[in-house]
């Protein structure tokens, strides 16, 4: 099938996600669709899949104008998308899984949906057991399994989001065979969102490239990866040299760890910053960066590995009674036995003994209960340790994480001020907050709500609220949408620290500004530290490969 | 004690939790497909008013009209019931899927003022005699040992609360529909992108799910506990909704669960009886202290511990059996674009 997209546009409310994009998807060829997060590919794929309606364009299926109101018209049409989180239920069992929505049949044919489903894994040389449940499927496993239904349903056209993230070099090989059988056996139209050069590299006939909502340009494959990187980021922009600071004692270590989540695992990963010094962390999102920010800050649990805070371990704090609830269970249990004993030398008759095991059930309850509010009161999270010790995390989600929706600024600056005392003073709590409105910037008075503000000045408030001194501050995309001159004002801002003496670990997804801010860059990709590298001598060009996974 | 006492026994303790199970059903379905609906309480007790009240009426009317008899009367009581329970779980559903507000906080009032409506309606109504289902002993098969007196020998409404039980087995887990409507429960998102109507189906068993709590309520004001007075069966609808989460939202679990309820209420009886000098509130207080201890059994990791050290085949298809994860989408309101 011959697909056309002519001039899409997509805009919601203020952002114009997709500006004008048109393309053309002929059959037994593999595409790729590339660009920085926010660049419009899943807002295009979106589209092309009958998810969202664009707001104007045509899309031409073999020169007929079609219409999707939703993906199973698209799907119908022989359009299928195969999403990152797939599409899929996890509670049920696969074959139920397959069978949801796929035909009209008032009565479930388990036996026909397991042999199909044995039929398309055996020619692609999937392993896919129909009984077991898709929660316990690997993603790769499932993504395979929606592939198959796919295509069990006659789709013609497939779409594939970031495919290889989070799954086995194994699966992607077999993922990769059956994308090219696929192209080139059936003459399927095959499209890739990726954001790793090699791989599409490796697979695709043609890459699209979008920045900012438009087409920056499309180029045939094979090419280098040099003229993929110059498409995407576009020119280079030359380094202000800064001052070189003397970096002092090592203030953060992180030693061997490994750590993750769901989607990505980072194994031994080793990384020490000094006083003074500022190390940007580079990397697609997802590649283990955003990971490496949270278990520094103890926020995730390191698996294996240490995390030191100025030489001191930051690894939470177990309660000195957690031995308490095996003395409540020990109590139940001899007071039992002490029962059985009177009721067989005839000490304890009748009802008695029953009377018994409830007062010893209640008392053991209750020496439980007050041994779990102990525990929770005298064991201490690593976060806090890390707080305490003069660490701070700026999240990226700012009413998410970093601020509390509907509180004031005033009330704002009333909770970070460790005064300890039970009363709040409102009025020097104010006090304070007008300094840091006037000091920051911020537009804004000492009570407007906080999810009032723009982002700009709700980034800004955060950075105001931070304390002062900091050994070491740990940010997520500090500047990320915000204009050249605040962002340069914030940066200003953290120089300041840095001549205190405070350590900076950033992530970031600008390269220019990683390149421009940080000393040291840290390069993740797929969850590996491919490298690190001193920021004066590396190039935007080459800091692209790394994070397309090429390493150092 | 015999064993024709024994069967006696079981048989009455299936009788009574009949009512029960009904209710289980219909929250099982509308759980599943994602809707909380916490005002079955307060449903339930509008509707045995309601179908005992129209029953009543129905058959005074009809005498004198001179067609005598209790089925019509009593078909009409439930009908109304089951169209009251509809109605009020298609409010929650309505709140949550038009009017995007809190199931939870939707639910409990709601609850609440069905309640007092309940007993404001009925007032005039209360201790008065009324039609009751009659007892109909199915032929030939209530005469096979054990298995007759035990499933054959009770009235049609115990009948088809099993038979109801077992089509909601057949329904979920078995036919096409049912498998979407797990599916809008489990991952709306999903289920959307595979062309189901989400919200549809979410009205659509909501409202089934109420209808059948509704018949739960008419089958107590009309079999179970005959009539209706002030706060006739209020409480019940609360034990439905911890006996759903008990019974792993499955429907023969469920029932179960309802009937290892009535079980608890019957030794609870028992024990009042060989105990006189014991308070009787401390058995009554027995039979919730066992159901915390078994939610608690199958909600916690002591569970997990147990399977553990199950023989490692066995492992799998136990922790599945013993698996309380309520649908993944429950209580969440779904946005069509």
């Amino acid at each position: 099938m011959r697909v056309e997209l002519q001039d899409i546009h997509k805009v919601f409310g203020l952002v114009h996600a997709n500006r004008g994009i048109s393309l053309i998807l002929e059959p037994g060829s593999i595409y790729a669709v590339l660009g920085e997060n926010g660049a419009g590919k899943s807002t295009l794929m979106k589209i092309l899949s009958g998810f969202q309606k664009p707001t104007s364009g045509t899309i031409l299926l073999d020169g007929k104008p079609a219409i999707f109101e939703t993906p199973i018209d698209a799907l119908q049409r022989g359009v299928g998308m195969v999403y990152q989180d797939p599409a899929d239920f996890p509670p049920l069992r696969v074959v139920e899984n397959h069978l949801l929505a796929y035909d009209t049949k008032f009565q479930l044919a388990f036996t026909a949906a397991a042999d199909t489903l044995h039929t398309y894994a055996q020619r692609f040389n999937f392993h896919i057991d129909p009984q077991v449940h898709v929660d316990s499927m690997t993603l790769g496993e499932r993504q395979q399994m929606e592939v198959l239904r796919l295509l069990a349903l006659g789709a013609d056209l497939l779409i594939l989001d970031e495919p290889t993230t989070g799954i086995s070099a194994e699966q992607k090989e077999a993922l990769f065979n059956t994308i090219r059988r696929l192209a080139y056996e059936d003459q399927k139209t095959i499209v890739l969102v990726s954001h790793k050069l090699e791989e599409v590299l490796e697979l695709c006939s043609e890459v699209f490239v979008l920045r900012q909502g438009e087409l920056a340009g499309s180029l045939k494959l094979p090419a280098t990866a040099n003229d993929l990187v110059k498409l995407m980021f576009g020119q280079e922009t030359e380094r202000t040299e800064r001052s070189p600071i003397d970096a002092g004692k090592s203030v953060l270590t992180l030693a061997h760890a490994s750590f993750g989540d769901r989607r990505l695992t980072c194994e031994s990963i080793d990384l020490s910053l000094r006083e003074s010094e500022v190390v940007g962390l580079a990397g697609l999102e997802g590649s283990g960066q955003g990971l490496l920010l949270r278990a520094a800050a103890g926020l995730i649990p390191l698996k294996e590995g240490k995390l030191t805070l100025d030489d001191l371990p930051v690894e939470g704090k177990r309660s000195p009674f957690f031995w308490m609830p095996w003395v409540a269970g020990l109590f139940f249990l001899i007071r039992l036995v002490m029962l059985m004993i009177g009721r067989v030398s005839g000490a304890i008759v009748g009802l008695a003994l029953l009377g018994g095991i409830a007062v010893a059930a209640i008392l053991s309850a209750t020496i439980w209960l007050i041994s779990e509010i102990l525990i929770v009161w005298t064991s201490e999270s690593a976060y806090h340790q890390f707080q305490k010790r003069g660490g701070a995390f700026v999240p990226a989600g700012r009413l998410e994480e970093g601020l509390v929706p509907n509180l004031t600024l005033t009330e704002h600056m009333a909770l970070v001020t460790p005064d300890h005392q039970f009363t709040v003073h409102w009025d020097r709590a104010e006090t304070s907050i007008k300094e840091l409105i006037q000091r920051y910037n911020i537009i804004g008075r000492p009570n407007s709500l906080v999810n009032e503000l723009s982002g700009g000045n709700q980034q800004r408030t955060m950075l105001a609220l931070l304390r002062n001194p900091l050994r070491l501050v740990l940010l997520e995309h500090p500047t990320r949408g915000l204009d050249i001159t605040s962002a340069n004002w914030i940066w200003d801002l953290f120089q300041e620290r840095r001549l205190e003496g405070t350590a900076i670990l950033f992530m970031s997804a600008d390269l220019d500004e990683l390149r421009e801010r940080s000393d040291r860059i840290a390069v993740f990709s797929g969850g590996e530290m491919v490298g690190l590298v001193d920021a004066n001598e590396i190039t935007v060009e080459d800091l692209g490969h790394m994070i397309g996974g090429q390493r150092a | 004690m015999s064993d024709s006492d024994l069967i006696k026994i079981l048989a009455s303790i299936l009788a009574q939790s009949a009512p029960l199970m009904l209710a289980i059903t219909g929250e099982t379905i509308t759980e599943r497909v994602g809707v909380i609906n916490l005002s079955i309480d307060g449903s339930m007790l509008i509707s045995a008013m309601t179908g005992f009240v129209v029953a009543l009426n129905a058959g005074q009317a009809l005498t004198a009209a001179g067609i005598p008899g209790d089925t019509l009367p009593i078909l009409a009581g439930f009908a109304a019931a089951a169209l009251i329970g509809a109605l009020a779980a298609l409010l929650v559903a309505w709140g949550s899927i038009r009017l995007k507000q809190d199931q939870v906080a939707v639910g409990f009032v709601l609850t609440l003022l069905l309640a007092d409506m309940a007993n404001f309606l009925g007032q005039n109504f209360t201790h008065i005699p009324g039609p009751s289902v009659a007892h109909t002993p199915i032929p030939i098969l209530k005469d096979i040992p054990i298995l007759g007196p035990l499933f054959f020998d009770h009235d049609l409404l115990i009948y088809s609360t099993l038979l109801i039980v077992a089509s909601a087995w057949w329904w979920l887990y078995r036919t096409q529909p049912g498998l979407q409507l797990r599916g809008v429960g489990e991952r709306p998102q999903s289920a959307f992108v595979r062309g189901v109507p989400v919200n549809r189906l979410r009205y659509l068993y909501t409202a089934v799910g109420g209808a059948l709590v509704g018949l739960s309520g008419a089958a107590f004001s009309l079999d179970i506990k005959l009539g209706w007075s002030d706060n006739h069966i209020l409480g019940i609808g609360w034990i439905a909704l911890a006996i759903v989460i008990f019974g792993g939202w499955h429907p023969v679990r469920g029932a179960a669960g309802a009937l290892l309820f009535g079980l608890t209420k019957y030794i609870a009886t028992v024990l009042q009886q060989s105990f006189p000098q014991v308070p009787v509130v401390l058995f009554n207080a027995l039979q919730w202290l066992l159901m915390m201890g078994v939610l608690l059994m199958v909600g916690s990791d002591i569970s997990k511990r147990l399977v553990s050290i199950a023989p490692e085949a066995l492992q799998g298809p136990l922790s599945r059996m013993l698996r309380v994860a309520p649908p993944e989408g429950l209580g969440q309101a779904f946005l069509e674009d």
